[in-house]
């Protein structure tokens, strides 16, 4: 036996220092989770709120729902925005792709009677598409995706601008919310869940109620479900799925990742595909909620959720990140917009707080990585 | 020589890249339970031989066989299913990407069905610290990353892997360059028990004293084609030393000389104030090569 003489650092007794490895370990590999960062800044946030917003209504029940949407809706598109980047890409497209989706489900409905169950798959079907078309133009041409589907910010922005007013003379398209009821694809994007838990939970006073004797919160907005959902199954992929390590691997080196057989173009051309789709949630989520298409809807939006992943502790360069850090990075932009909201300080500042965020997330992400790599 | 069958047989191949011809009318057979060495200069087209023979590259002309069927594959993927496992120079690895992670890449184990389909990773974490450990680097912890291991144990992770699952034929591209005296004999003591253990190997080197002890036979490459395969049996070492060196075989060194008669030109006249004469033919055409290559 040659182990001896050739293992670098370990003595030969490695059984006996187990124990020891173990408890080291332990808090390496806390270090190395790419959330780690992203946890400290929301417990961070939190505090910083509970305590700046004490009686203004941030933290009662209503208050908690309402940034926990806003979290929500981010939080969707960031979920698959951070798939797409441990994957090695950006999609850029995104936001444009939440208008586009909304005019494609708004239009069919409500001009040409369409059931909306149908407006609805055509709209993901459109996604499909786009995404498919994102992913092939980036495999086949070695561009890369920022400039790709920067084309597609603006030819799908376009795209939902012209065919708006092509069809219908506007570019707002109201009414969906007639549409609704009865629609079960439709109740998959709308309404609330476990309303029966908040009223009874009202009824044995355990819960604030308002003049009429209903719960000040009357169920869990189904964008929160989506949001918690999406963000599970991207981290069971992530962690424990085949497909998952060739996320990882085509992100990290696309090149090793291929000569070692792994399809790296239809996992890029899926991933592309689930961002698409995703916009489309968000898409059919906002119509519904509001009852109305906006081609103006999700400006912006790619930002926002490349800003969370980043926040949730994921590597520009691909091959590193967490869907639970991009659910925690889009937490804390739902607590920062609303925290300021309720704590009155001028909206205006938001901005400068989202960017001074990204930077020092990207700066202790960086320095984190370093440090992953020298731990041996 | 034998009549067995090879086990992978390359039949006048060719690469071009657009005008470039990287290969041109090569012919290989390598037999189960023998190491094949590759020999040749830098650009002499063994980087794209091998990448041939993994799928990266598929050949513009000529066949390749193995185990007597005619091969080809669309990717490296395919030859990694047919029994072909290279390691490649720059060992396929993520360095972000834990041992195991990177160990199974491509080819996890499962458990479960349908959507709970999940990878196996008390089994995939076994796996790679016991085929470490066979190759002689005890792994403290599976799941930490690649990046965090010297030159030589991803080097071991890269060559382990690739034993395990080349079931056939196992090519490895340079794998001692970058080791120190002890890891190199720890590679190359693997690569004798590969070729104990049936497999094929194919093997590049710069280093005599590495491919003369492990190599069954040798083939030399120069600039894109094949100066010939010999056995051990027909070359001594100080031979093979010739060989890689590239001073023999003058016929087919022709080309080569007129550069090296070039390149003196040049230094003749860079070096001193004389006139520059023309080379003689003859003189440079013996010292050339030997000089150039350092001895």
């Amino acid at each position: 036996m040659n182990s001896t003489e050739t293992k670098p650092s370990v003595a030969p007794a490695a059984a006996d220092q187990d124990e020891r490895i173990q408890r080291v370990s332990f808090w390496k590999k806390a270090l190395n989770r790419p959330e780690l960062g992203a946890l400290a800044g929301a417990v961070l946030v939190l505090a910083f709120f509970i305590a700046a917003s004490s009686g203004t209504g941030m933290f009662t029940p209503a208050g908690i729902i309402n940034f926990l949407e806003v979290a929500a809706q981010l939080g969707i598109i960031a979920t698959a925005a951070a798939l797409l980047m441990i994957g090695g890409e950006f999609d850029l497209s995104i936001g444009s792709m939440i208008g586009l989706a909304g005019i494609l489900i708004a239009i069919p409905a409500v001009e040409y009677g369409w059931p909306l169950w149908a407006a609805i798959l055509l709209a993901f079907a459109c996604a499909g598409l786009v995404g498919w078309i994102n992913g092939n133009l980036v495999n086949k041409t070695g561009l890369p995706s920022f400039i790709v589907t920067l084309g597609f910010l603006f030819i799908l922005r376009g795209l939902a601008i012209g065919t708006s007013r092509l069809l219908t003379g506007r570019t707002q398209v109201g009414g969906v919310q007639d549409h609704i009821p009865g629609d079960w694809f439709a109740a998959l994007f709308s309404g609330e869940v476990a309303t029966g838990l908040f009223s009874w939970m009202a009824a044995n006073g355990w819960m604030a109620t308002n003049f009429a004797g209903n719960p000040t919160v009357t169920g869990i907005p189904v964008s929160i479900v989506w949001w918690l959902g999406l963000t599970a199954v991207a981290t069971w992929v992530l962690l424990c799925t085949p497909y998952g390590n060739w996320i990882f691997a085509s992100g990290g080196d696309a090149n090793a990742a291929r000569n070692s057989g792994v399809p790296v173009h239809r996992v890029k051309i899926s991933l592309f595909m689930f961002t698409a789709f995703s916009a489309t949630i968000f898409a059919c989520i906002q119509v519904m909620d509001t009852g109305s298409a906006d081609t103006i809807r999700g400006l912006l939006k790619e930002l926002e959720a490349i800003i969370a992943v980043v926040i949730g502790g994921a590597l520009l360069t691909g091959g590193y990140g967490s869907a639970i850090g991009a659910a925690l990075g889009a937490l804390i932009f739902g607590m920062v917009q609303m925290g300021i909201f309720y704590t009155g300080v001028n909206t205006d500042w938001f901005q400068v707080f989202l960017g001074v965020m990204l930077l020092v997330a990207v700066l202790f992400n960086n320095y984190m990585r370093k440090k992953a790599m020298e731990a041996k | 020589m034998t009549t067995r069958t090879p086990m992978i047989e390359m039949r006048s191949v060719s690469k071009h890249f657009g005008s470039v011809i990287a290969l041109s009318d090569i012919s290989m057979q390598v037999y189960s339970g023998e190491v094949m060495c590759l020999l040749g200069d830098n650009g002499a087209g063994k980087s794209t031989l091998i990448k041939t023979l993994s799928g990266v590259h598929q050949p513009t002309h000529g066949e390749m066989l193995l185990d007597g069927k005619p091969a080809r594959f669309k990717s490296p993927a395919y030859a990694l299913d047919a029994g072909i496992a290279t390691v490649f120079q720059d060992l396929a690895m993520v360095p972000l990407m834990s041992i195991t992670r990177n160990f199974f890449m491509g080819r996890e184990p499962t458990v479960g069905w349908g959507p709970l389909k999940r990878i196996d990773w008390k089994y995939a974490d076994r796996v790679a610290k016991e085929e470490m450990s066979k190759i002689g680097i005890d792994v403290r912890d599976p799941s930490q990353p690649v990046g965090t291991l010297s030159g030589g144990e991803r080097q071991c992770v890269a060559i382990a892997r690739a034993v395990y699952f080349g079931a056939k034929v196992l090519i490895l591209d340079e794998p001692t360059s970058a080791l120190g005296v002890k890891q190199a004999s720890v590679v190359l003591r693997y690569i004798a028990k590969a070729r104990a253990d049936g497999l094929a190997v194919i093997f590049i080197t710069h280093n005599v004293h590495h491919a003369y002890p492990v190599a069954d036979a040798f083939t030399l490459l120069s600039r894109g084609g094949s100066l010939g395969s010999f056995r051990k049996e027909e070359v001594s070492r100080e031979e093979v030393l010739n060989m890689m060196a590239g001073g023999a075989e003058l016929e087919s060194l022709d080309a080569e000389l007129a550069e090296f008669q070039r390149e003196d030109k040049a230094k003749k006249a860079s070096l001193a104030d004389q006139d520059t004469q023309p080379a003689d033919a003859s003189s440079t055409e013996l010292s050339s090569p030997r000089t150039a290559n350092g001895y």
